[in-house]
């Protein structure tokens, strides 16, 4: 058996397609592309694929990771991509393949912390800048979400407004918020928790996961 | 980007009319309400097989709708064939869409987004043929509400030029007459032929259009030209050009043509050979009803259950070879990555070549990790070898519909099976390991009495105790009882409908006999059952009682929370209609039905005979053994003649020469 790592973007429609759905279009992707997926054990055998972190419905990711088994003994990785690439659905794009040591461990494990843009589809407060920084300067943050409270300050890393220079990725859009959160298991920030601090609601903003960061050894 | 004439102007039923939305415009306003709404990914399209057309260098573009969520849509068979023939064409393209549920619904009214395609987003009003299917009836109220949303005025008579066309298909359509006043043509029949025709008249019409004639020569183009020449399209109805009137007490007196070109009487299409099962089915981005590729095995079905829409109007029975059929699935399974294989058919073990498809797709499709599905398998102990031949995992349960408990009802329904054929079935099924059987039973049949329905309970505990027997308690049975309507085309199209008492009353004797321990009882709740009754016999005057219902909020009629009794109570009083006519009256013997100008080819006279052969408890045995005359030979006799050979159940017509030589 042999472990590869795909990282690959989710845009489009696909941004409507949750966590669970999204291991669904891999598996079939994975089909069709006619590669071997190997399958637990058991009564119930389960395709063995792992995405690093859940992306929520309605984000863009730009370079999300996918581990996935095949029943292969050794493998061309340079063929892969363009392999997957040709059997998945639009607004699927696999930007790299590499082999991994089958035993390293489970990638959701490894995630740290994850970096989010997110452009404001409406005109934002005029005083954004300072409401970010009271943000980061605020000793705590407490919050509420599925009746259980939390803090979310230390969750948050970064906070920033994003420079000028990466305005050009998407034309004529609004202002564009930088975030890196805190993406441990047990310990995730969330960036629609933070655009709830700053009073914009989800509907007027356009999410984006731009990378996911792990522990400095995970992936070597 | 996209060229939009500055004059498409779409008009709302609240009467405000406004310009129609871009693609581009549509999305941006998506990107606001998606999120705030279930399951988003419904209203997104950009699933893998989809077909995207160049818009702008296609002259004529139909989108396809399939009037519930697109959780149930996406996955019709019908409409994906349909979508296929389209899109082989150089001269169109097909898209699709679905209904909103009524979150996204709200949001789109309150946001004025109006219906639009799944694979470009361009508004339904932007289309020159919007193409319904209807294969049920309590889809009705979705496709008043589909024309709302799309911006277009509800009824026919009140579309122009400027409005797409709007057609329907599907077994509903048998009886198109309670949806006569909103669809502007049907489908009668098999849709894989007439619809080129159709879209070669309007393409000619729009070619027209856009051509050499001016304004001043509109009115040439008038709507009621496209549809004058619809109507010549054998299998196309065009309600318009028939009328209908009516006897003092209600019933109907005749049905008239208005204009010379309609014909009298329209024949239901059919395809003398099934052209190739699509292969590239669209695979969703979220989870839907029906994960799964599905090859048609046959089509038809000779097996005359009198109660059996579906048996009377898809006749004659024609069949796809084994190589044909394994080839299309490893094809399907192939191209689209499905867990899922349905092998499907009205009666699969009737399959002649049953034993070797099984086979065979057992051998193709071993280790793969894939479910094979084969429903309406008959009840005896083959099926059983069947399935545990297509079963990897052995699943947990075993579906058999004997319809019926007493042998005097077996008759009446034409479907028999004796009690001790059904037991050593079960008992095979519950030996072999199913820990679960499901049974599938019908109240409401004609002439049934409580005794009967008792029948029901005992056979039930018989079955269970047999399952006692091989697996002690873990053995399982679910029993489901539906109530039985009766629909036009068929032998049972004369009969009363139970009233609610009556269902009630026999819901409760099951009630108490069947739910305890291992035993599971699920039923209809007797409301659906008047609803799909009186749509299913209903005549032209029943359209007023649908408009009125979806104006007063009815839709998802299907949904069992979604359905609202007291408004179609409501609308049947609004329009001056007493429900009860429609399905609690027995029909006269020489009774005109609303919908005797639409033929399923099988004879009313035969229907008659079958009826009254089902007083007496007479039963007709399989149709492909000895041929009842049942009129579809003297219909489509050119092209049984055609299509020699065994695709056909049919017995083979001879040519004229040959029977000259024989006599």
């Amino acid at each position: 058996m042999i472990r590869l790592r795909v990282t690959f973007s989710k845009d489009g429609a696909l941004r409507y397609t949750g966590h669970l759905d999204l291991h669904q279009v891999w598996e079939r992707t994975i089909r069709r592309a006619g590669l071997p997926l190997a399958y637990s054990q058991g009564f119930h055998p389960t395709p063995k694929i792992q995405l690093a972190a859940a992306l929520p419905l309605g984000f863009i990711g730009q370079a999300e990771i996918m581990d996935m088994w095949l029943d292969l003994d050794e493998i061309e990785t340079a063929s892969i991509a363009p392999q997957l690439q040709s059997a998945a659905p639009p607004g699927l794009t696999v930007l790299s393949v590499e082999q991994v040591d089958e035993r390293s461990p489970a990638l959701q494990t490894q995630v740290e912390s994850a970096e989010y843009e997110v452009t404001l589809l409406d005109p934002p407060p005029a005083d954004l800048a300072s409401h970010l920084s009271a943000i980061m300067e605020a000793a705590s943050l407490p919050r509420e979400r599925r009746g259980k409270a939390y803090d979310l300050r230390p969750l948050i890393e970064v906070l920033t407004l994003t420079s000028t220079h990466l305005l050009n990725s998407r034309e004529g859009q609004g202002e564009r918020v930088f975030m890196r959160l805190a993406a441990r298991e047990g310990a995730t920030g969330r960036p629609e928790e933070v655009l709830s601090i700053l009073n914009i609601p989800i509907e007027s903003a356009r999410i984006e996961r731009i990378r996911l960061l792990f522990r400095q050894d995970a992936l070597e | 980007m996209r060229r939009f004439h500055p004059f498409s102007l779409i008009q709302t039923h609240s009467g405000i009319i406004r310009p129609m939305l871009s693609p581009a415009e549509i999305e941006t306003r998506l990107e606001r309400v998606l999120l705030s709404v279930q399951k988003p990914g419904r209203y997104v399209g950009g699933e893998y097989n989809i077909t995207i057309k160049d818009w702008d260098k296609t002259p004529t573009r139909v989108a396809f709708i399939f009037p519930d969520i697109y959780d149930i849509g996406v996955s019709n068979v019908g409409l994906k064939i349909l979508y296929d023939q389209v899109n082989q064409r150089p001269d169109a393209l097909a898209e699709r869409a679905c209904l909103p549920w009524v979150d996204m619904e709200e949001k789109m009214r309150q946001h004025d987004i109006p219906l639009y395609s799944l694979e470009t987003k361009h508004p339904l009003a932007a289309f020159d043929i919007i193409g319904f299917s209807l294969p049920y009836e309590t889809l009705y109220t979705n496709v008043l509400n589909a024309i709302d949303l799309a911006g277009i005025p509800i009824r026919s008579s009140q579309r122009s030029a400027a409005h797409p066309l709007v057609i329907a298909g599907g077994h509903a359509c048998f009886n198109p007459e309670p949806m006569h006043a909103f669809i502007d043509a049907f489908v009668i029949g098999e849709g894989e032929e007439v619809i080129h025709e159709i879209v070669g008249v309007v393409g000619k019409f729009k070619g027209l259009q856009v051509g050499k004639l001016k304004p001043s020569n509109l009115p040439a183009l008038q709507r009621v030209n496209v549809l004058k020449e619809l109507a010549q399209i054998p299998g196309v109805y065009v309600p318009r050009f028939h009328e209908t009137t009516y006897h003092a007490d209600g019933t109907v007196a005749k049905i008239e043509t208005t204009i010379p070109e309609a014909p009298k009487t329209i024949t239901k299409r059919i395809c003398a050979r099934l052209p190739s099962p699509p292969t590239n089915f669209i695979v969703p981005n979220i989870d839907i009803v029906h994960n799964r590729v599905t090859v048609e095995v046959m089509r038809g079905c000779t097996r005359g259950c009198r109660f059996c829409h579906a048996g009377m109007i898809t006749r004659p029975v024609r069949e796809r070879s084994v190589e044909e059929i394994v080839a299309a699935a490893k094809q399907a399974i192939a191209a689209t990555g499905f867990e899922e294989l349905a092998l499907l058919s009205l009666s699969s073990s009737d399959y002649t070549h049953i034993l070797s498809l099984v086979q065979a797709v057992s051998e193709k499709f071993k280790g793969q990790h894939l479910t094979i599905s084969l429903p309406s398998l008959r009840i005896e102990t083959v099926s059983v070898d069947l399935m545990e031949a297509l079963k990897e995992r052995r699943s947990s349960g075993f579906t058999l519909a004997p319809e019926a408990a007493t042998e005097r009802m077996r008759r009446i329904i034409n479907k028999f099976i004796p009690d001790e054929q059904i037991l050593a079935t079960a008992r095979e099924i519950y030996t072999r390991g199913w820990t679960t059987i499901k049974l599938y039973f019908m109240i409401g049949h004609p002439s049934e009495t409580l005794e009967d329905v008792q029948a029901i309970a005992e056979l039930c505990k018989r079955i269970l105790a047999e399952g006692r027997k091989a697996l002690g308690g873990k053995a399982r049975l679910h029993a489901g009882v539906g109530t039985f309507v009766p629909k036009p085309h068929t032998p049972f199209q004369w009969v009363a409908c139970d009233t609610v008492e009556q269902i009630e009353a026999k819901q409760q004797l099951l009630r108490r006999e069947l739910r305890r321990g291992n035993l599971k009882l699920s039923w209809t709740d007797p409301k659906d059952t008047l609803l799909e009754a009186w749509l299913s016999r209903g005549d032209r005057r029943m359209a007023e009682v649908i408009y009125q219902a979806w104006k007063n909020g009815a839709r998802f009629d299907a949904w069992g929370d979604q359905r609202r009794y007291e408004i179609w109570m409501g609308a049947f009083a609004t329009a001056g209609l007493d429900p009860a006519f429609y399905t609690h009256r027995p029909r006269h013997a020489d009774e005109v039905f609303p919908w005797d100008h639409i033929s399923s080819a099988v004879r009313k006279k035969y229907l008659f005979e079958d009826f009254q052969q089902s007083l007496e408890g007479q039963v007709r045995l399989d149709c492909r053994e000895q041929c009842y005359a049942c009129g579809i030979l003297p219909t489509f006799n050119a092209m049984r003649k055609a299509n020699p050979g065994d695709a056909w159940k049919c017995p083979e017509v001879k040519s004229n020469k040959q029977v000259a030589v024989s006599s």
